[in-house]
């Protein structure tokens, strides 16, 4: 992790509401490259509407999201073309959805689905976009001898690890996911995410994850921010807002966590 | 030049006549782009060519000569009754001569003779969105054709050439006008598709359920979506025409009893026919 230079995204004064409902107050946050940046709150908390518009997808009342692309200029994602909003959900971002069959295509082969984003980008060579695919479900631990099946006949835990394959075959910059390992068992979500790990680690990948799981944000994350109704309550080094937490609400967050 | 009593010159009114030709100069405007047009009620039943029938009334004038063709054939019943109703309500001559006619209304099928500059070709169009199969959504697809977003396309040839070795898709075979718009060529063989690029002739494409109007300008670059390494390649049955003789045009199989028999012959009943004129 490095904090020198400039930050990849960064946003400031993000003001979002259902109706009376707040479900973003004032939020700001900068996230550097090769960052892993968890966001962390329960249920309604605002985690995931505020992924969403960082990303893009929803536009909020007030406020600003920045984004450094790899070309150096700075784009107000909210304020930039559609068409290049698309580009950046398929080159330089990636969007792991909680539940994969969000983010997958079900009707459509393991090797197709991670072939697509080549496609998108303009990949026209049958043979490289096939032996990539190959390549990209080794790395997650899926047998390439079942690139041709569909999604539906695979596991839950490989349907993520497959939608994971599918975000980072065009070698994005930064990751959004949205509570990865929501409904997996226990064994398949450490296994996830020591896979995650590894990968973040390779790929230099900043990484921004929404989950309710603190485990899994204490061994992913190197910051952490904690939400409530819609607000940032507290934010820090992971292990420092972990073991040392100012709010009450981080308190009893943490404290409700069964140790295992 | 008589019209039947009671209609007016082409069947359509001026105004929707009117109101056509400018889907039309917009959609010559942007080849390959779907243009939304008041699709009338027409006096034959959606998917035997409404869409067609109100293009060629559109542009028809009393010196053209209209040929009408219905799966390559001229005499089949769908392209007789077209023929004869142009006659009726316009009173213009009408052929089966592709190298006579001006004006062609075509229902699945490009001819085998070459069409030169200054005639129009009209095909019917039961389907004019090329990506309704892959996405459900109209808005989405809408939103993929301004984003030149067609990825998803390739995904369909990707799965076809893991499925099956190659493209599977034998007629309405998908192409990209002026290396824009990603279009449906109607369901005309794949084996028509390369004519369809640089023709000189002015293509016009008429859906008339679906409401849209398109078209590709003579001598506009079409190209077949393929990868490098997988091709396009037209298919044609290995046969030779057991009439003409021909083995380089689209043949249609007949099966002739119930024992295996079969012959194949030419689809393009014109091409076949002058051929055996000229060769005999």
């Amino acid at each position: 992790m490095s904090t020198a230079g400039a930050p990849l995204l960064e946003a400031e004064g993000l003001t979002l509401r259902f109706g009376a409902i707040p479900a973003l107050e004032e939020v700001a946050l900068s996230i550097w490259p090769g960052e892993v940046v968890a966001i962390v709150g329960e249920s309604g908390s605002g985690k995931t509407t505020l992924l969403r518009v960082l990303s893009g997808l929803v536009r909020p009342e007030r406020g600003t999201v920045r984004y450094h692309g790899a070309d150096g200029a700075v784009r107000d994602v909210h304020g930039m073309a559609e068409s290049r909003r698309r580009l950046l959900h398929r080159t330089e971002w990636g969007f792991v959805h909680q539940n994969p069959r969000d983010g997958l295509r079900m009707g459509v082969s393991a090797g197709g689905n991670v072939g697509e984003r080549l496609m998108a980008v303009g990949a026209r060579h049958y043979g490289s976009i096939r032996a990539e695919a190959a390549a990209w479900l080794r790395r997650v631990e899926i047998d390439p001898a079942r690139m041709d099946e569909v999604p539906t006949r695979f596991s839950g835990g490989m349907q993520q690890r497959l939608q994971i394959a599918r975000t980072l075959v065009t070698r994005p910059r930064l990751v959004f996911m949205d509570e990865p390992t929501g409904g997996l068992d226990v064994s398949v979500q450490a296994r996830l995410l020591d896979m995650l790990r590894g990968l973040v680690a390779d790929l230099d990948l900043a990484v921004l994850i929404v989950t309710h799981d603190i485990a899994a944000a204490r061994l992913l994350a190197h910051r952490m921010l904690v939400m409530r109704h819609g607000r940032v309550v507290e934010q820090g080094l992971t292990d420092r807002v972990l073991d040392d937490p100012q709010h009450p609400y981080t308190q009893l967050l943490v404290s409700s966590v069964l140790a295992a | 030049m008589t019209i039947a009593a009671g209609y007016n010159f082409g069947y359509l009114d001026e105004a929707t006549k009117r109101m056509i030709r400018r889907a039309i100069l917009k959609a010559v405007a942007i080849p390959g782009h779907q243009v939304p047009f008041g699709s009338r009620e027409m006096p034959l039943p959606y998917g035997w060519g409404t869409g067609g029938i109100q293009v060629t009334a559109s542009v028809i004038g009393p010196d053209d000569v209209l040929k009408v063709i219905d799966q390559g054939a001229d005499d089949t019943t769908n392209a007789v009754s077209i023929r004869r109703f142009f006659a009726k309500v316009a009173g213009v001559a009408t052929t089966g001569r592709t190298a006579e006619a001006t004006l062609i209304q075509t229902r699945h099928r490009i001819p085998e003779t070459p069409l030169r500059e200054g005639q129009i070709l009209v095909y019917q169009v039961p389907m004019p969105e090329p990506l309704f199969r892959l996405e459900p959504r109209v808005a989405e697809t809408q939103r993929m054709h301004a984003l030149a977003d067609y990825g998803l396309m390739h995904v369909k040839l990707y799965e076809d050439i893991a499925r099956y070795g190659h493209v599977a898709i034998s007629y309405n075979y998908p192409v990209m006008v002026n290396r824009r718009y990603l279009m449906a060529p109607s369901p005309i063989p794949a084996f028509d598709n390369p004519k369809m690029d640089r023709m000189p002739a002015l293509q016009l494409f008429g859906a008339g359920r679906e409401k849209r109007i398109y078209a590709v300008p003579p001598h506009t670059e079409v190209r077949s979506l393929d990868f490098e390494d997988h091709p396009f390649v037209p298919i044609r049955a290995d046969a030779a025409c057991s009439l003409c003789g021909s083995r380089d045009t689209y043949l249609d199989e007949i099966v002739t009893d119930d024992r295996g028999g079969r012959r194949f012959i030419c689809s393009d009943t014109d091409w076949c026919a002058s051929r055996r004129e000229e060769g005999r």
